[in-house]
């Protein structure tokens, strides 16, 4: 199978964000970004379909902080190519990123008819839509989005789609389509950071030159802002001693102890 | 009068979703403030017989074809377009889940309309509507302005009352039928949710563990606290996926819905998909060591704090007061 992922880097959600002074976007300047949680899958999903099935397995990322760590990491785990376009995705809203991914995938030959697209389902700055949908309607290749499995068999893929309640639906795909996959069969692996740093000695990231979006963002963002609290937490302090005393006396309050 | 709002119902195995009251509610504000016509559209062959259960709108459109049965986005987008041009709509309500993902995004692509995701909140401005949308897990929101009121907003889960959305008027039934390209994916058959040891939707007390378990082995503790507490422990999708406990035990949007008296939140940052599954609980008690996690946005009780030091503690004391 010839298996393309696509890498996205996000702000790590651990760390405090913040607002920039433009009061639209966010501040960069401590900003510490990390793969998008379901392309960290998507990748693993491939790595799994390569290992039971044969094929190659190509990363591709738009330019971001961090990013060639990550192209490298995904080579160190068993990708065979990785490739970065050298368009900065800071400011490109999923519309624009999804017209430069679909420049790089009309390229002649890149659709071969064992291709699978697997960017992640969704990520959590995609105020305008998710990549994946987009991606395929504008190479007019079949689409599932929320996937939890992928198993081929005879030039089709059988994949599985999350509902809710754990309900889960079979849907049989034509090749070549793109998946949008929320969560790989097993956890992302681990690979030790002496064979990332062995990987960027011997391997090479590839650049793809591609024409920048006219149109960075299309939808007109007035403000952003931090939440403000319902108002109704009663926060408590002190040692692990103290608190849970004080958890103790809530939960009883309620009547289940 | 202005252009209409249409609700894209939703509906899974013979039932009206939830959500759709929800869109049906918020789409009933929008259209009061602005004078605009409420429809609901209603896709497939199985969607048909659902028309009366959408009072709340002024009229329901029913596209009876089979063929638009739990259908991929591009087919349903194709369809909504053309429905949209049918029925002079300019405003499109659909759920921000994962039966309707997708759909917005090639829609907007095609129609050149602006999609708006994540959306929580949604008001008319004059002749705009501004959108709230929550990003990056809950710690960011983002105002949006549709400067025409035009656009298609994908709705949380969980932002608007159903209430708002139910009606036992007989709403006007109109079928219609529109082009429907032939879908390129073909469905076979559900899996029905695997039944797990504990039915976590049944019990009074959970122990939420998340991504601030570390370890396989610390869901010891919060399993621990559990039983002395008398509940079950459920947890957040990081935990799921590492396998560290099974599917039946997931809260949030691909998992359970749940609404017990107590729900304590155990390293668990409060994304939006795990709040939609818990966010009707009686009592939640958040403990997370980032006190700008969401979770404490909309918590009961909270502390800022490491799990691992206050489970083992806590449970102690519990073991001790009930003797």
């Amino acid at each position: 199978m010839n298996l393309y992922v696509l890498l996205k880097m996000v702000p790590d959600t651990v760390e405090e964000l913040n607002v920039a002074a433009d009061g639209k976007s966010l501040d960069s300047e401590f900003l510490r970004f990390k793969l998008s949680e379901p392309d960290d899958h998507a990748l693993e999903q491939a790595l799994i379909l390569k290992e039971k099935h044969g094929g190659k397995v190509t990363v591709v990322a738009l330019d971001a902080p961090e990013v060639d760590d990550v192209l490298f990491t995904a080579l160190a785990k068993g990708a065979d190519r990785a490739v970065k376009i050298p368009i900065n995705q800071a400011g490109l809203g999923t519309t624009a990123s999804a017209k430069v991914l679909t420049e790089f995938f009309a390229a002649a030959g890149a659709l071969t008819p064992d291709t699978l697209l697997l960017p992640g389902s969704q990520a959590i700055d995609d105020l305008e839509g998710e990549v994946a949908p987009l991606l395929a309607a504008a190479l007019n290749l079949p689409y599932v989005g929320v996937v939890c499995g992928v198993k081929p068999a005879d030039g089709k893929v059988t994949v599985l789609k999350e509902f809710a309640g754990g309900l889960r639906a079979e849907f049989e795909v034509t090749l070549p389509a793109v998946l949008g996959i929320q969560s790989a069969e097993k956890p992302p692996r681990y690979v030790p950071v002496a064979k990332v740093r062995a990987v960027m000695k011997s391997a090479k990231i590839e650049e793809a030159a591609l024409t920048p979006p006219d149109r960075p963002i299309q939808l007109d963002v007035q403000r952003m802002y931090k939440p403000e609290a319902a108002g109704r937490t009663e926060m408590f302090e002190g040692a692990p001693e103290e608190v849970a005393d004080k958890l103790v006396e809530v939960l009883a309050k309620t009547g289940v102890i | 009068m202005a252009n209409a709002i249409l609700v894209l119902a939703e509906q899974l195995r013979g039932e009206i979703c939830d959500i759709t009251y929800e869109m049906l509610g918020a789409g009933r504000a929008l259209a009061s403030a602005t004078g605009a016509p409420l429809y609901a559209a209603l896709l497939g062959s199985e969607a048909a017989p659902l028309a009366s259960k959408l009072g709340a709108a002024d009229k329901v459109f029913v596209v009876d074809n089979p063929q638009l049965n739990l259908a991929p986005a591009g087919t349903v987008a194709a369809a909504l377009q053309a429905l949209m041009d049918q029925t002079q709509a300019g405003l499109l309500l659909l759920g921000c889940t994962n039966v309707s993902l997708g759909i917005g995004s090639v829609l907007a692509a095609k129609s050149g309309l602006p999609l708006v995701n994540f959306c929580r909140g949604a008001k008319a401005d004059g002749g705009a509507v501004i959108c709230t949308s929550q990003l990056f897990g809950g710690k960011i929101l983002s105002d949006v302005k549709l400067a025409d009121g035009r656009g298609i907003i994908s709705i949380y889960p969980g932002a608007f009352s159903p209430d708002a959305g139910k009606s036992d008027k007989a709403p006007a039934v109109e079928k219609v039928e529109v082009p429907v390209e032939a879908p390129k994916v073909t469905f076979k058959q559900y899996l029905e949710p695997e039944t797990g040891d504990v039915d976590i939707t049944k019990q009074h007390v959970l122990v939420g563990v998340g991504r601030g378990i570390q370890m396989q082995d610390n869901v010891q503790l919060a399993e621990d606290l559990a039983q002395a507490l008398g509940g079950a422990v459920c947890a957040s999708r990081p935990v799921i996926d590492q396998g560290w406990l099974p599917l039946s035990r997931q809260v949030g949007k691909s998992g359970m819905s749940v609404k017990p008296r107590v729900y304590l939140a155990l390293g668990i940052s409060g994304a939006p998909e795990h709040w939609e599954g818990m966010q009707n609980s009686q009592c939640i008690i958040a403990v997370n060591t980032d006190p700008k996690a969401p979770i404490f946005d909309g918590a009961h009780y909270g502390v800022v704090g490491d799990v691992l030091e206050l489970l083992p503690v806590l449970t102690d004391k519990i073991k001790a007061r009930k003797g």
